[in-house]
């Protein structure tokens, strides 16, 4: 199936660029231009948005980047039009670059809010466009630039430029979609904070996305300025630009690699087949009524259905997959050493001059009343927080300068106390992510492979192709300890594996723990359950307002009175 | 350098035109902010009512007096648009694409009727100044100025002190929890969404009176209405007022000093610097 997808893409290539041959009046070669041209934009588009979630208005800016570099390179400085192509690219990428680059280093810059500065941009261009020489109001008249005869009428040359760009937006958009960065941009869109403490590396992937997405509408751009022959600000900064494009988009799907192409199709053939004829503004008005039909009784396009797991519940019988291999042998030694460890919220001192040391091959209990800084030690760790002072030295590497996905990549995995699991991707799919971007590095394939030796380790195997909302609270858990394992981490973080089970489920539970353990396996462990901290860990460490309080065997140190105080308060006499 | 007279007088229609952006601002902010629907059509909404009023005042109504007709009729399309994105639990982003299939619509309808030549309602109205010092103070753009600040001001007051509008601000915390006590949710926010509607209603009557009017002027207040609503925040009856006139007064002063097409520089640069500022904080 995978790789006749692109072969469908070849033979569909193919069979459209036969088209000219066959001499077709240029009135329909002109209307199929305008349909590449729209998939173009359209696919362009979801590679960043449709994958990441991330939203962008700014399409606009970016066609008009490119559109006004061939416009000036190839009218006012004699450039050929063919050689102006890259420099359109170019230009366009770098404008995305750039407001990546400001835009995705801030905070938490998603949703309306990207959609809008991005749409900002796209008018600051145009006004910046429209006030110098690039423009300076009059537009740009392209008329005497020499088209390339590329094929025996300017028609076709337009027509197959627009077929071959059209080609190769849409296989770049199915290579991304099933390389590692569409995953990568699908985990993003899901929960950014949980892919990137998976070991995505988001502020890359963003970027890139975003390049290439600028960078095909940007010739997309650079075509059109000499099809249309006399560009102006107004048509090409338009808000309809963007507004267009991401509504082919979400017609066709988003989260398929083909539901813009789709979408671009129908919505430009529907357009013409409605505004063509006499009635061309009632056709507007039926153009809308269609819109808004499909949106509501199919909000994830016409695609939609194809691109998701399916929401089925029950058990399916499940291949056997080999238990997964032993670890190699740990050697004796620290594995993680944190000196001074210091975190404040807003005055809040969660954690304050905490000193801790995890011994290769033990589990290591971290408790404490609620409050006392576990959990905050365990998101400083794994770079979901940044520390405000203090060292934590994994294999004599400092974490505090590490990025989320650095520290993920050099081993080191957590789950989350309430289940946060990538909601649109499948069982499956949630557990071989950090498989492909941990320490191991794995493809797709070998990702899966390793995904499924998890998922019959935690009992999920028949849930596999489930979607996660599916499955309930003891499974989600153990989709979080399956996604944990699949990376192969040195050093595993659990952070209350077992609040919210059931007695019955807390068993089986502490059963698999100790079968990773017996594995070899680091483990820092939460826990309220004190039964389960008695049983499962070597040596425990008791954190209060912030502090260590106590460490030492389980069993010896639940006795003391500062313990025993801190959970249940002090007697006063 | 333009004169201080010249300067006093571009910032004054500079705030005027803020007001007008602040009152565009309102029901798009009150949908946006409290119901999660951004509503597109709200400025084709506007532009339908300008062309009701621009009609009826051709037939000899008095303009002001079209709103009696206009407010009714639109706050009933407002709570129908409502009805229909809570009848498909359309998302927040789907309603912007919805909405915007509104707004082709509306567009097709009024183009159909009143092609898309350029009209101007001719009024007793537009020719009334006021001389205050140097300035000269037109009546349309007063009238603008007033109606906005008393429907904002009146908007935050019964969100903050009325039941209606604890209720109201109760429902766009958490809808199931505020049904839960006894709130009825699907009748406030049918009664916001007709009323948001109402508010482009009036919006259309200060457009109908400064401005000249065409089809596809519509989406020319777009980008700079959001960038007040986002400015002034969601949800935010008075914020999008006060920044559509910090907009208003910088996009004129920014007019005066330069040349006139500079204007959306200011506006957009503001926005973005806002945003960024605004997120860093989170």
């Amino acid at each position: 199936m995978r790789v006749s997808a692109t072969g469908w893409i070849a033979v569909a290539g193919i069979a459209l660029a036969v088209v000219p041959f066959l001499r077709p009046p240029a009135f329909y070669e002109s209307f199929l231009y305008l349909v590449f041209y729209w998939i173009v934009l359209a696919t362009s588009w979801n590679i960043l948005s449709g994958y990441s979630g991330y939203f962008s208005f700014g399409h606009g800016a970016f066609f008009g980047a490119g559109l006004y570099t061939t416009a000036t390179l190839a009218g006012a400085l004699d450039v050929p039009f063919l050689w102006t192509l890259p420099a359109a690219a170019a230009v366009a990428a770098l404008l995305g670059l750039g407001v990546g680059a400001v835009v995705f280093r801030v905070g938490r810059l998603r949703g309306e809010l990207f959609a809008l500065i991005t749409l900002a941009v796209t008018f600051i261009a145009a006004n910046v466009v429209l006030n110098t020489r690039i423009d300076g109001g009059q537009g740009v008249n392209l008329g005497g630039v020499p088209l390339p005869k590329l094929m025996s009428s300017p028609s076709s040359t337009f027509y197959i430029l627009a077929l071959g760009l059209a080609i190769a937006a849409v296989w770049i958009a199915r290579a991304i979609h099933d390389a590692k960065l569409g995953r990568g941009l699908f985990a993003i869109h899901d929960d950014e904070d949980v892919a990137e403490v998976m070991g995505v590396p988001t502020f890359r992937y963003k970027m890139a996305a975003l390049g290439v997405s600028c960078a095909l509408a940007g010739v997309a751009g650079g075509i059109h300025a000499m099809f249309i022959s006399y560009v102006t600000v107004g048509e090409t900064f338009s808000i309809l630009v963007p507004l267009t494009v991401v509504l082919m988009s979400v017609f066709g799907g988003t989260r398929h690699w083909l539901g813009p192409a789709i979408g671009a199709a129908a919505i430009t053939g529907l357009v013409y087949a409605f505004t063509a004829g006499d009635y061309a503004i009632a056709g507007r008005a039926a153009v809308g009524v269609v819109l808004i039909a499909v949106i509501l009784f199919m909000p994830d396009g016409i695609l939609g259905r194809f691109a998701s797991p399916k929401k089925r519940s029950g058990a399916r019988a499940s291949t056997a997959y080999p238990a997964p291999p032993p670890r190699r042998a740990q050697q004796a030694g620290t594995l993680l050493e944190v000196e001074g460890l210091s975190k404040s919220f807003k005055g809040l001192q969660a954690l304050d001059a905490v000193d801790l040391e995890v011994e290769r091959g033990e589990i290591l209990g971290l408790v404490g009343p609620n409050g006392s800084g576990k959990s905050t030690l365990i998101n400083l760790v794994s770079g979901h927080y940044r520390s405000d002072s203090g060292s934590m030295s994994f294999e004599g590497r400092d974490l505090a300068l590490l990025e989320a996905h650095r520290i993920a990549r050099s081993g080191i995995a957590r789950t989350y106390q309430i289940p946060r699991p990538f909601a649109h991707l499948s069982v499956l799919e949630n557990v071989a992510l950090p498989a492909m971007f941990g320490r191991d590095n794995l493809d797709r394939a070998g990702a899966e492979h390793e995904a499924r030796h998890w998922l019959e380790f935690t009992g999920l195997a028949g849930r596999a192709e489930d979607v996660p909302d599916a499955l309930n609270l003891h499974q989600r858990k153990f989709l979080e300890l399956a996604r944990a394992l699949a990376s192969r981490p040195k050093l595993l973080l659990l952070d209350e594996v077992l609040s919210g089970l059931t007695p019955s489920e807390i068993d089986g539970t502490i059963r698999t723990i100790r079968a990773i353990r017996d594995q070899g396996a680091t483990i820092v462990f939460v826990e309220h359950v004190m039964r389960a901290v008695m049983e499962l860990t070597d040596r425990i460490v008791v954190l209060n307002n912030g502090r260590v309080i106590a460490e030492g065997s389980p069993a010896e140190v639940m006795r003391r009175p500062e313990v025993v105080g801190a959970y249940l308060g002090k007697a006063h006499a | 350098m333009p004169s201080l007279t010249l300067l006093g007088q571009s910032l004054l229609s500079g705030i005027f035109i803020g007001a007008l952006y602040g009152l565009l601002g309102l029901g798009l902010s009150l949908t946006w902010g409290l119901l999660r629907q951004i509503n597109l059509a709200h400025f084709a909404l506007a532009f339908l009512g300008a062309y009701l009023t621009y009609q009826l005042a051709s037939a000899g109504w008095d303009p002001i007096a079209t709103l009696a007709l206009v407010l009714p009729c639109f706050f009933a399309f407002g709570a129908m648009t409502h009805w229909l994105f809570a009848r498909f639990s359309v998302s927040p982003f789907n309603s912007l694409l919805v909405s915007f299939g509104l707004t082709v619509i509306v567009e097709s309808i009024i183009q159909g009727i009143w092609t898309a030549d350029s009209r101007r309602l001719d009024s007793a109205y537009a020719a009334i100044r006021y001389k205050i010092g140097a300035l000269y103070v037109p009546f349309p753009e007063l009238l603008t100025l007033v109606l906005a600040v008393a429907l904002c001001m009146g908007v935050w007051a019964g969100l903050r002190y009325t039941e209606l509008g604890r209720a109201m601000r109760a429902v766009a915390e958490d809808a199931p929890i505020a049904a839960a006590f006894g709130v009825n949710e699907r009748a406030l926010s049918l009664l916001l969404s007709g009323l948001s509607a109402a508010f482009a209603g009036v919006a259309g009557l200060c457009l109908a009176l400064s401005f000249t009017l065409a089809p596809s002027q519509i989406y020319s207040w777009i980008g700079v209405v959001f960038a007040a609503v986002m400015i002034g925040g969601l949800g935010n009856p008075v914020g999008p007022l006060i920044a559509g006139i910090a907009i208003g007064a910088s996009e004129a002063i920014t007019m005066a000093l330069t040349a006139p097409t500079w204007a959306p520089l200011v506006s957009f640069s503001l926005l973005i610097a806002v945003l960024l500022a605004r997120a860093k904080k989170i």
